[in-house]
């Protein structure tokens, strides 16, 4: 059972602001998807390996052969805040 | 002749060879048209008239000069929002994006560019693509055109309203869990899911990396061969794109379906599914019959895994993916922000939907310390399970044949407080995602309301062609039975 | 009470690729802010990551060169964490199949020599920079840094002190640079350590708790930050407290270290297989190949230096401790022979010159080549070595051509008897006193003789001849 601390140390990990609104109604929700993504539980899987892909490729690397980079300025224009030469925010000092 | 709207992309194509038609008065007619209708619809989020004009005279221009045409060329087009196109904003609609103008097309785009495709605009979807109804947008709910108090599902919800209401002749969605399927179905008309890896994701804002792939959606499945010629390929930006050689899926077109075998899951008509939908399914599945395929039972024993393996899955990729959307390099930022902290918290919080949030909570719990075994570990052994439950069934049959969808389109509103209960509306289309293969949703009748009911074929690794032979031959012959 | 350091590192090497490591930008140092930037190592949503094969290809090197296991089946995993210096919120590392384990480097202390374990070597991407921005007082984001290749080499616990840590350090960056990987400029922060020590009492079997302090990027830093780590933890325990397990910086100019502020839940990183990038698989025969094409390793170097070249051990490890020295060693030998000579003025003046000039050695104001020429104008006696030295001082300002040295400031050693004679002649006719001190068995008498010819001829002449003649007159 998902408790209420639970889903606000979630929340934390995902940077995300619940008010205790929204973290009582996560709970409920989470309570219930959980219940239900526990079902993958009951099936055995006893020596089955894990696929993280639904096709069976590797090895697919590029050539270490330089490309043109972007334009700062394409990169930059969608900042929120930028000085024209890099991203800029709040000091991190504090 | 059909009104311009109501055409296929394919005759639309032919109409200009035979100087029927002129690119700029059909890329006209469909601006003219989306004016009045779309203020039901509600498909586009952003319409690029302008571009499209300038672009449909200079595609007109090559045509009178007698040059040799791209297969798309002068062929208007809708894009799911999720797709990045250079200098035209793509929002996935979400708050968060709102503003977001990509400097680089997706790979699909370039495509499609090259092709000669003329882009109408950005189509409404469920914010991040996670949905099932389009009632997940930050911006407007879409209507389904069939009836408008229904969803058109989702999440590619927009890119098959504009296609079923003929605001555009076809379009691009994206399908994660049945995203390009279960819309198809609940508007009536045709959406491919391509094999996982067929067509490059370079460009695609990622929802959950291992299971995305875009695919068309169109009135036919002519079209939906031609636009898959038109995006299916290698591409070098995407590790996950298959190095194959190039196909010409139109050569599948093929009336005939003598001797194809297919298999009927037991597993996808379970009690879960309306008994109208398996009605009209199981009518399909006789012409089929009559048609001279072989048909049988067969049975997926792990789907009813699916779902929930699905669900961990596609939410722990999610909840890293959306990482990236922290307010410093492009998208949201909170007003309300003096800390670095403030930047990452209030910007995710105030930029992204409830349900966005919900899966990512999800996605972060199942892969949190402690829980990371027993859930998406588990889950990617399902996984394996159920790709070893579709190798074996497709040592015997060629093609399987399932609903699209457990019911037709719902009352708008009508699930949009219990998650869970949406969730449920990935039942048939996930299993596809989950084992990489290709599936067609396409319509297959009616239900009492009115509502289409689609039919879906799937197909094993890479063999979109008698997928889509086979739901060329359906549809040949449907009407006249 | 006596306690036992316990020090193990976390090796950082960007590898010198020309490219990143998941998309074409380039990885060449400096540069404007954001320049050598694209949507892929700026996180753009959409963009998708492919692995730059060299990547691979060097870190199986690393591998090999340290004796590590090359893993057969490999695969990369996303760590995520927020940070504005980490566009995607995940760095892309490798968590449980890493390319290379198990391997180990020999180190030198003093006498001692001593097996430092390698726990294993693993792929990732660096982070980007944060700059502060005077103007504004804020941070400034420049992701030129993000998506350069890493090569993270995990030790075991092996070191005991300050000495055997900076001794690793030393090995393992000699051995990068000899397989040509990573180029090693600690001040430009392509090679930095994570220090993780421990302390217990000598006896105790139980580790104490220990602290990580990260990127240190000099030996100094690393010594010091060790010794100052040793010194703290001592105190906390002999204080009756208990050491925190917490991840530390170091301060360099303050030489001190302090405990970073963290939340507890931004520890959880959520490990999980790349989706985006497909797993790795490496044939015997591809690892051969990269075995087989492996160049020469310090230790081999120093072996046949002592063996085949006769020079001491002692000089055999200093040349050899760093590919560029040793490199420059055998292209002044290639040029003039003579080794000995060539291991001298390494050993006397050229580290002395790249210390105080603060380069590295293939970046040195002079080539080997003009070093071996030197070497050959002492050699044929064109040049006195004293002589030398001030052409070699005038090398290290202008990097000339030593022969163009000497010619143009006619630094030519004198040998003709005849110009010498007449000199000496004058010397000792004007010194009459100087003769009867030696005769009274002054020897100092003669080194005053030979410095006033030599003076007299501005030290051009050659000292052999001068002090023959000398001593023809002394000995009359």
């Amino acid at each position: 059972m998902i408790s209420k601390e639970e889903i606000k140390h979630i929340a934390e990990l995902s940077m995300l602001n619940l008010s205790e609104e929204e973290i009582q109604k996560y709970t409920v929700n989470m309570q219930d998807i959980v219940e239900f993504a526990n079902k993958v539980n009951s099936l055995d899987t006893e020596g089955i390996t894990e696929s993280a892909f639904a096709l069976d490729t590797f090895n697919v690397f590029r050539k270490d052969e330089v490309r043109e980079s972007f334009d700062r300025e394409e990169l930059l224009k969608n900042a929120p805040s930028s000085n024209g030469e890099a991203y800029s925010l709040p000091s991190m000092m504090n | 002749m059909k009104n311009i709207c109501e055409l296929t992309a394919h005759e639309i194509r032919e109409a200009y060879e035979s100087k029927e038609l002129k690119v700029t008065d059909v890329v006209k007619a469909f601006y003219e048209k989306i004016k009045v209708d779309d203020e039901k619809i509600k498909g586009y989020i952003t319409l690029c008239e302008e571009e499209a004009i300038a672009q449909a005279e200079a595609i007109q221009a090559k045509y009178d000069a007698g040059e040799k045409m791209g297969a798309l060329a002068g062929v208007p087009i809708a894009i799911k929002d999720n797709m990045c196109t250079r200098g035209v904003k793509t929002t996935c609609a979400s708050r968060m994006l709102e503003n977001f103008i990509p400097p680089y097309d997706a790979t699909v785009i370039k495509k499609l560019k090259d092709a000669g495709a003329i882009i109408l605009g950005k189509v409404n979807m469920d914010e991040f693509a996670m949905g099932a109804s389009t009632e997940h947008s930050a911006f407007f709910k879409t209507h389904n055109p069939v009836n408008l108090n229904k969803v058109p599902g989702g999440s590619s919800g927009g890119s098959a309203a504009v296609v079923a209401g003929d605001l555009s002749p076809i379009s691009l969605g994206s399908d994660t869990g049945g995203s390009i399927r279960q819309p198809a179905a609940f508007c009536g008309i045709v959406g491919l899911k391509p094999t996982y890896g067929l067509v490059s994701r370079y460009g695609l804002v990622a929802f959950a990396s291992s299971l995305d792939q875009i695919g068309p959606m169109t009135k036919d499945v002519t079209d939906a061969a031609i636009l898959l010629n038109t995006i299916a390929g290698h591409d070098e930006m995407d590790s996950t794109s298959a190095k194959l050689d190039k196909k010409d899926y139109t050569k599948a077109l093929v009336n005939d379906v003598k001797g194809i075998k297919i298999g009927i899951p037991k597993e996808f008509f379970g009690e879960g599914v309306n008994s109208e939908v398996k009605e009209k399914v199981l009518a399909a599945v006789k012409t089929f019959e009559e048609l001279g395929a072989i048909v049988e039972e067969c049975s997926l024993p792990a789907t009813e895994y699916c779902l929930p393996a699905y669900y961990i899955i596609a939410c722990a990729e999610a909840s890293s993916n959306l990482g990236r959307f922290d307010g410093i390099r492009y998208g949201y930022r909170t007003k309300n922000y003096e800390t670095m902290q403030d930047i990452f918290r209030n910007s995710r919080s105030e930029g992204f939907g409830e349900e966005v949030k919900r899966r990512i909570i999800l996605g972060t719990y199942v892969l949190s310390s402690g829980y990371y075994d027993a859930y998406y570990k588990k889950a990617q052994k399902v996984r394996t399970i159920v790709k070893q439950n579709f190798d074996k069934v497709f040592e015997k049959y060629d093609l399987l044949l399932t609903p699209t969808a457990p019911s037709t389109a719902f009352d708008i509103d009508s699930k949009i407080n219990n998650p869970l209960e949406m969730y449920m509306a990935d039942l048939l289309t996930v299993p596809v995602n989950v084992s990489g293969v290709p599936a067609i949703s396409m319509p297959c009748g009616s239900d009492s309301e009115g509502m289409p009911v689609g039919l879906q074929l799937i197909a094993k690794h890479f063999d979109e062609e008698t997928l889509l032979r086979a739901a060329y031959t359906y549809e040949q012959n449907r009407e006249v039975q | 009470m006596e306690y036992e350091v316990i020090i193990g590192l976390e090796v950082h090497a960007e590898l010198s690729t020309k490219t990143k490591i998941y998309c074409g930008c380039s990885t060449e140092f400096g540069g404007d802010p954001n320049t050598h930037c694209c949507p892929v190592c700026t996180g753009m949503p959409g963009a998708l990551p492919v692995l730059n094969e060299k990547v691979v290809e060097y870190a199986v090197r690393a591998g090999l060169a340290t004796g590590c296991e090359i893993a057969r089946e490999s695969k990369q995993d996303r760590k995520n964490y927020f940070y504005p210096d980490t566009p995607r919120a995940y760095q892309i590392s490798q968590y449980d199949l890493p390319l290379c384990e198990h391997g180990h480097v020999d180190i030198n202390v003093g006498e001692m020599s001593k097996t430092i374990g390698i726990t294993r070597i693993h792929i990732e991407d660096d982070a980007g920079k944060l700059v502060h921005d005077g103007y504004t007082g804020g941070t400034l984001v420049d992701l030129n840094r993000a998506g350069v290749p890493l090569i993270e080499i995990v030790s075991e616990p092996d070191m005991r002190s300050a000495e055997e840590a900076v001794a690793y350090v030393e090995k393992l960056k000699g051995i990068l640079e000899y397989i040509g990987v990573s180029d090693c400029k600690m001040q430009e922060g392509s090679l930095r350590a994570d220090v993780n020590l421990s302390i217990r009492p000598v006896g105790q079997e139980k580790f104490g708790t220990r602290t990580e302090t990260k990127n240190l990027n000099s030996f100094r830093s690393i010594a010091r930050c060790i010794e100052f780590e040793i010194a703290r933890q001592k105190e906390v325990l002999e204080s009756g407290g208990v050491v925190l397990q917490e991840t530390r910086r170091w301060d360099d100019e303050a030489g001190e270290g302090y405990a970073m502020r963290t939340k507890e839940e931004a520890n959880d990183y959520r490990y999980f297989p790349e989706p985006d990038l497909m797993p790795i698989r490496l044939s015997e025969e591809y690892i051969q190949n990269i075995k087989d094409t492996l160049p020469e390793l310090p230790e081999s170097r120093r072996a046949r230096y002592i063996s085949e070249i006769g020079l001491p051990e002692y000089d055999a490890g200093i040349i050899t401790s760093s590919k560029h020295l040793s490199d420059f060693f055998e292209a002044a030998v290639a040029v003039c022979g003579n080794a000995k000579s060539v291991s001298n003025w390494i050993m006397t003046d050229i580290i002395r010159i790249a210390k105080d000039k603060g380069v590295e050695y293939n970046e040195l104001p002079f080539t080997a080549e003009n070093l071996a020429k030197l070497i050959m104008l002492i050699d044929k006696g064109t040049i006195s070595s004293a002589i030398a030295k001030k052409v070699f001082e005038e090398m290290v300002e202008t990097g000339e051509n030593p022969e163009k040295i000497v010619e143009a400031k006619g630094l030519v050693q004198i040998s003709d008897e005849g110009a010498i004679k007449e000199v000496v002649d004058r010397i000792v006719a004007a010194n009459p006193q100087s003769i009867a001190d030696y005769k009274a068995g002054k020897d100092r008498a003669l080194g005053f003789l030979v410095g006033q010819c030599m003076k007299e001829m501005k030290g051009k002449g050659n000292p052999q001849i001068l002090n023959k003649l000398i001593l023809e007159h002394l000995n009359k």
